[in-house]
């Protein structure tokens, strides 16, 4: 990322990270957060514009301008109660939501010079509270209103969802198939981006408000959802997209080819990385991960550090195309992360033990642009080459897990496995049910997932009003 | 959260049986369906099939035998202690109709989730021809439970110490080869038993299923390590099975993904039990 020294209006505070060549070989968080000094720095730059884009940009509509008045004032205290009056989950959002194409791309500076850091600021404002140990002061919970909600999934949708339908007086009850709760969060996003003590301390805070979570509690396999129906009054569904997609070329099933998931869920979640743990994951000495997104940084950096010698990500566009964060991008290259741009997967080779050795790779070229506006590509025949691997990642996407189907009616489901909710209420086409997140959007981001469960937690009080 | 052990027993020489206080689970769980648990927090996940279940008295039950570091560690716990996790029911439920006659094969642990199935088949009105076998005598498990829940019991063991000397597959194609029409047949045990069986039992004009039992994380769908082949299309076993058409199921893929993790396993298992002969655990 371009951050000049000099105007102090148009350029960033820095932010300090882990040099390169250390944190590729630790799990610990890359980016080490402002000091106070750097916070109020950065929120000196702040205009106070009176009509504030940047607000706009928020799915969760944080009071960005007046978060960061009070960080100049030097009042944290009161800059996370005014980041935690809308957004349940500043220090997870300060770290992972993508300001650049959010908040930050709205920023009046940003035209002239680079945006108000707003992702730090928020990251540091819930940091500073954390280390501290006071936590905001407890929200003003109405009268419960004896209405049963049942969220489904503890994933940014359903953790929001929960949150918002609490401060409202509604008793609700998360149900999460995983022994731990976060969802992507925890078995998705890796320790240094995203610590899991951060995570597990967001969760307590929404345990504060009053909110019962169940783990090890599948619902299609232990209740359906018809059940669900007749138990509570209504029914959030954040149960995220899970479902990982497989390329179906020859060698797919050989052992060393993971899915994304199960390789970082086996890092994450099981802390294969940690030998206290009793879990195992297979790297070796050559790791390919084939795909382009924010997961396949996290499988390619995450392989890094558990100590393979060569990670390569094959991606079949430019650089320019790849969907991950530039920032994410970026890091993967300084710690050494190969890109092998312009390039797809043909076929995996294995030996004779079923044990993978490689991948067979085409060259590509970019042709005309297709529906979705980025150039498509196009093979260029003949020219095959081939990837040494002892492990091969796929990241190409996941979809909805379907298990949520299993017994029910009445829940439409598109033909992409998406349930189909109203994007500005979550309503379904099953009564009470209300969805949000990549369940509705499939595979997406945090902060458009827990906009979405925002917007059906305020739906659902209002059915329930009405009920 | 925790999961208490209420009752627990050696059937069989490394061979355990131990009863789970887990109503959710009970409540909800059907033949062919299994579980997964984790000891603590630094454990693994580790797949076991439901080998019967108490609706009333909210209890699972597993049988497990002693492999890994974890079934190892797993043998040790004693009932009033507790696991960290308890997960289920996963897998999609056997398909259990009334056939007419149906021979369930089961072979060493694999008994196991054979007895939920004949008291399902029972149930369901069909005639339950249950095979069973083991290496030897003393490893045959749930005998007396399964001449109960079935038609006809058969017997084999590898050494003839009891029953038939042979494979459980021989008295199979004796069934097959009789004047008995059988609808269906179900075969769980070793993958090269169940291979085996499905290859004996193939030119026969009768159903053949088995219940595969691949390496998995979540169980759910989410991680997909326990694709296999079926019918030429990767299938998860733990959303699209555990049951499969053993005809169409490729058996040297699934065995060759049961034994990725072998030289890990080894590892752990000899680490577990340095560390227990030094007292640490």
């Amino acid at each position: 990322m371009s951050e000049k020294t000099g105007d102090k209006k148009k350029s960033r505070t820095p932010m300090p990270e882990q040099p390169p060549a250390v944190r590729a070989g630790n799990f610990d968080e890359v980016a080490l957060g402002y000091s106070k000094e750097d916070a109020i720095a950065e929120a000196s730059r702040c205009l106070n514009c009176k009509d504030p884009n940047c607000v706009e940009g928020c799915p969760v509509n944080v009071d960005i301008p007046g978060f960061i008045k009070l960080i100049c004032e030097e009042d944290f205290e009161g800059a996370i109660e005014k980041i935690k009056a809308t957004n349940a989950l500043p220090a997870i959002c300060g770290r992972v939501c993508p300001q650049e194409s959010q908040c930050e791309a709205l920023c009046v500076l940003g035209k002239k010079g680079e945006p108000v850091a707003i992702g730090r600021l928020e990251r540091f404002c819930a940091d500073s509270e954390r280390e501290k140990g006071v936590s905001a002061p407890d929200p003003d919970i109405p009268e419960p209103t004896g209405r049963k909600v049942a969220v489904v999934g503890s994933g940014p949708a359903g953790l929001t969802a929960a949150a918002d339908l609490a401060k409202l007086g509604h008793k609700v009850t998360i149900f999460e198939s995983l022994h731990k709760t976060g969802g992507v969060l925890s078995y998705g996003i890796p320790e240094f981006r995203l610590p899991k003590e951060i995570v597990k301390q967001e969760v307590e805070y929404i345990k504060q408000l009053g909110v019962e979570i169940k783990p090890n509690y599948i619902i299609g396999r232990i209740k359906t959802l018809d059940e669900l129906c007749e138990e509570f009054d209504a029914v959030f569904l954040g149960t995220g997209a899970g479902l990982p997609r497989f390329m179906g070329i020859e060698g797919e099933n050989l052992n060393g080819v993971y899915s994304a998931n199960e390789f970082l869920t086996r890092v994450n979640l099981m802390k294969a990385y940690d030998p206290n743990y009793d879990t195992v994951v297979r790297y070796g000495k050559h790791v390919v991960v084939v795909g382009g997104g924010n997961v396949a940084m996290d499988s390619a950096r995450s392989a890094l550090r558990l100590g393979a010698e060569e990670v390569s990500v094959v991606y079949r566009r430019g650089e320019e195309e790849m969907p991950a964060r530039r920032e994410e991008i970026e890091h993967a290259k300084e710690e050494g992360v190969i890109l092998r741009l312009l390039a797809n997967p043909t076929r995996i080779l294995g030996d004779d033990k079923f044990n993978v050795t490689g991948i067979e790779c085409i060259k590509m070229e970019l042709g005309e642009p297709d529906a979705t506006g980025r150039r498509s590509p196009v093979p260029v025949e003949g020219s095959e080459f081939i990837i040494d691997a002892e492990a091969v990642i796929i990241a190409i996407g996941t979809s909805p897990n379907p298990i949520i189907f299993k017994g029910s009616e009445g829940l439409d489901q598109s033909r992409r496995g998406t349930v189909v909710a109203e994007e500005e209420t979550g309503t379904t086409s099953k009564c009470g049910v209300y969805a949000g997140g990549d369940v509705v959007t499939g595979a997406a981001t945090v902060i458009s997932a827990m906009g979405a469960g925002k917007k059906a937690a305020k739906a659902i009080d209002e059915y329930l009003k009405e009920k | 959260m925790a999961y208490r052990i209420l009752e627990k027993e050696e059937i069989a020489p490394s061979v355990h049986r131990m009863v789970i206080d887990a109503p959710d689970v009970a409540k909800a769980a059907k033949a062919g369906q299994f579980i997964i648990l984790r000891i603590d927090e630094r454990g693994e996940r580790v797949p076991l099939t439901i080998a019967d279940f108490e609706k009333e008295t909210g209890t699972v039950t597993v049988i497990f035998q002693e492999m890994g570091k974890t079934t190892k560690q797993l043998a040790k716990l004693s009932a009033g202690d507790a696991l960290e996790d308890f997960v289920g029911p996963l897998g999609t439920p056997a398909d259990v109709r009334k056939l007419g006659t149906v021979i369930l094969v089961g072979g060493g642990v694999g008994v196991a989730p054979v007895y939920p199935q004949a008291k399902a088949y029972k149930e369901a009105g069909n005639k339950v021809l249950t095979i069973i076998g083991s290496r030897n005598k003393d490893l045959l498990i749930l005998e007396d439970e399964m001449r109960k829940a079935s038609s006809e019991l058969y017997i084999a063991t590898d050494d003839g110490s009891k029953g038939h000397h042979g494979f459980v597959t021989d008295i199979m194609k004796q069934i097959l080869d009789s004047d008995e029409k059988v609808a269906r047949v179900v075969i769980i045990g070793p993958p090269i038993m169940m291979k085996v069986g499905a290859g004996v039992a193939s030119p026969y004009d009768v159903e053949i299923l088995v219940s595969l039992n691949s390496i998995m994380v979540d169980g759910t769908g989410m991680c997909g390590g326990c694709r296999v082949t079926v019918d030429g299309k990767t299938k998860f076993t733990c959303v699209d099975g555990p049951e499969f058409d053993a005809r169409q199921v490729n058996f040297v893929e699934l065995m060759n993904r049961l034994a990725m993790y072998r030289g890990e396993e080894a590892k752990a298992v000899e680490k577990y039990e340095e560390e227990c002969r030094c007292g640490l655990n």
